[in-house]
């Protein structure tokens, strides 16, 4: 019994991995493409923010602000409008979890 | 439900889904073929999605040479290095990668042949082939054409060719790129390098000329185009639509002319961007159709001609999506997320894409268009009310930081892909 259960706890490890995918909403990779999920030293500076250490709360607001022309972008705005709010905070709560 | 549960009882989903993922005869396989924006993405992610996944990148080159920004390096702004990027970065996270060639592919079997004689059997195969160039197409331009009229449609060896060309010009010499009709790679790459050129020409050979001859009446961000040679490069850049004897009908690579449909025109360097296809791998496939291009359905990006293929980037017919590098990125981050998901007996979910093209007219002077995508009525179309172009009305400043940020997004699109 011991037994089975370390093979399912093993089992499931492995697949830990796997619930990442799963795990993003729709659309959070593409915030990747250009902004940094990583505060590591290694990372290379870039005038893009890096998007590590922001409450959900934040970025949530700031995609709104954005969505709403209330805040000056460049292409944020645009893309901002391709989510609804809800993508939006279910993306930005992804977001916050991350620090590769 | 609580965050703790649902992690819970998703443990327990792929836990029960362990037998589709790892087999008898060990992890499931997944074979990459083609190291550029899509392919290498798609590998990457698939290792990050799926860590107990086998993962293959087949790719002939050692080192990858990048693209977007290759515009720049013809101009003298940019060293070719910093194109450049090798796959150590993806080999260190457990993809293996083969430098060699895939030369047959059966689906019946799911095997890839290598040109090394490997025989690699998947379970899911990727494809990536990019472009290939059409030399049937354009009497008079095949590849020994080439080698005297570049395309620099592919970046390495051509880019540079056409660099030396510009810089052996003399002063009030006429450049001449022409143009095909679409799809080809990269809608607004033709007038952004018509730009740089200018750039280069300005400041060090002002008395010459671009004349742009095109298969088309219109363009990709055409008036932001317009309004940055009107701002920059008023009189050195020409550019003839279609309807205005625009079409190059054939060239003559002796005396670097090129025939149009009323006119001809004699060059002192000839850009020729030659008519586009699938790569061959796509043929080898079986997952190009008709028209040289691959059909795939939006989800997964699985050829709709090969069940188990998938196809990427320039190469796929990709609905509303432009063949463009960070299409190929988002691309490939969809594809290995629905590929891990089904492998550990998931249905995918329904993927979100953004695609966002920089052009630098100038090194300070950028703009951008970018568009965000989903699957809707069977294939991949735009959101509604998102995404489109810069603003034609833009002050300098907004400009300098679009070029900044183009930098910016090469930076970390190609950290992420190969870092």
């Amino acid at each position: 019994m011991r037994r089975r259960l370390a093979a399912a706890l093993a089992a499931s490890l492995l697949f830990a991995g796997t619930a990442r995918a799963a795990d993003a909403p729709p659309g959070a990779w593409s915030c990747t493409g250009c902004h940094a999920l990583s505060s590591a030293p290694s990372v290379p500076p870039n005038p893009i923010p890096a998007l590590t250490g922001r409450p959900a709360v934040e970025i949530a607001g700031i995609m709104r602000e954005f969505k709403s022309r209330g805040r000056p972008a460049t292409v944020m705005g645009r893309i901002a409008l391709g989510f609804s709010d809800a993508e939006i905070d279910a993306i930005a709560e992804w977001l916050a979890r991350q620090d590769h | 439900m609580s965050t703790r549960r649902r992690t819970f009882l998703g443990l327990t989903a792929a836990a029960l889904a362990a037998p589709a993922l790892v087999r008898a005869q060990g992890a499931a396989k997944v074979v990459v073929v083609g190291g550029g924006f899509g392919g290498a993405t798609c590998a990457r992610f698939l290792k990050r999605f799926a860590p107990a996944l086998a993962v293959t990148l087949v790719e002939r080159q050692k080192t990858y040479t990048a693209c977007p920004f290759s515009n720049e390096v013809i101009a003298g702004l940019r060293p070719l290095e910093r194109q450049q990027f090798g796959y150590d970065g993806l080999a260190r996270s457990g993809v293996t990668v083969a430098t060699t060639a895939a030369t047959a592919v059966d689906p019946a079997a799911r095997t890839v042949m290598l040109a090394d004689g490997t025989r690699l059997a998947y379970d899911r195969l990727v494809v990536a082939p990019g472009i290939d160039f059409d030399w049937t197409a354009l009497p008079g331009y095949d590849e020994k054409a080439a080698e005297r009229l570049p395309h620099a449609w592919k970046a390495g060896a051509q880019t540079l060719l056409l660099r030396r060309q510009l810089e052996a010009m003399r002063d009030g010499g006429l450049v001449v790129i022409a143009v095909p009709a679409p799809p080809y790679r990269c809608p607004p790459a033709p007038y952004e390098r018509a730009s740089q050129i200018a750039w280069y020409l300005k400041n060090s050979k002002p008395r010459s000329k671009v004349l742009v001859l095109d298969a088309k009446d219109s363009f990709s961000q055409q008036p932001l185009f317009r309004r940055a040679w009107s701002d920059l490069y008023p009189d050195l850049i020409e550019w003839v639509p279609l309807s205005q004897g625009g079409n190059v009908t054939s060239v003559d690579p002796a005396t670097l002319t090129l025939e149009t449909d009323f006119d001809s025109h004699k060059a002192d360097v000839a850009n020729v961007i030659p008519p586009q296809k699938a790569g061959a791998l796509a043929r080898l496939a079986g997952v190009a159709d008709r028209t040289g291009w691959c059909p795939v359905e939006p989800t997964a990006f699985e050829s709709t001609l090969q069940p188990g293929i998938h196809v990427l980037g320039d190469a796929a017919l990709a609905g509303a999506m432009p063949k463009a590098a960070s299409s190929a990125n988002a691309q490939g981050k969809a594809c290995a997320a629905a590929i891990a998901d089904r492998l550990a007996g998931r249905p995918p979910q329904a993927p979100r894409l953004v695609s966002g093209c920089y052009t630098l007219a100038a090194p300070d002077y950028g703009f951008s268009l970018v568009g965000v995508y989903r699957p809707d009525k069977g294939e991949l179309r735009e959101v509604p009310g998102a995404g489109g172009a810069s603003p034609l009305d833009s002050d300098p400043v907004l400009r300098a930081q679009e070029a900044r940020y183009a930098e910016g997004w090469f930076r970390a699109t190609t950290g992420e892909i190969f870092g």
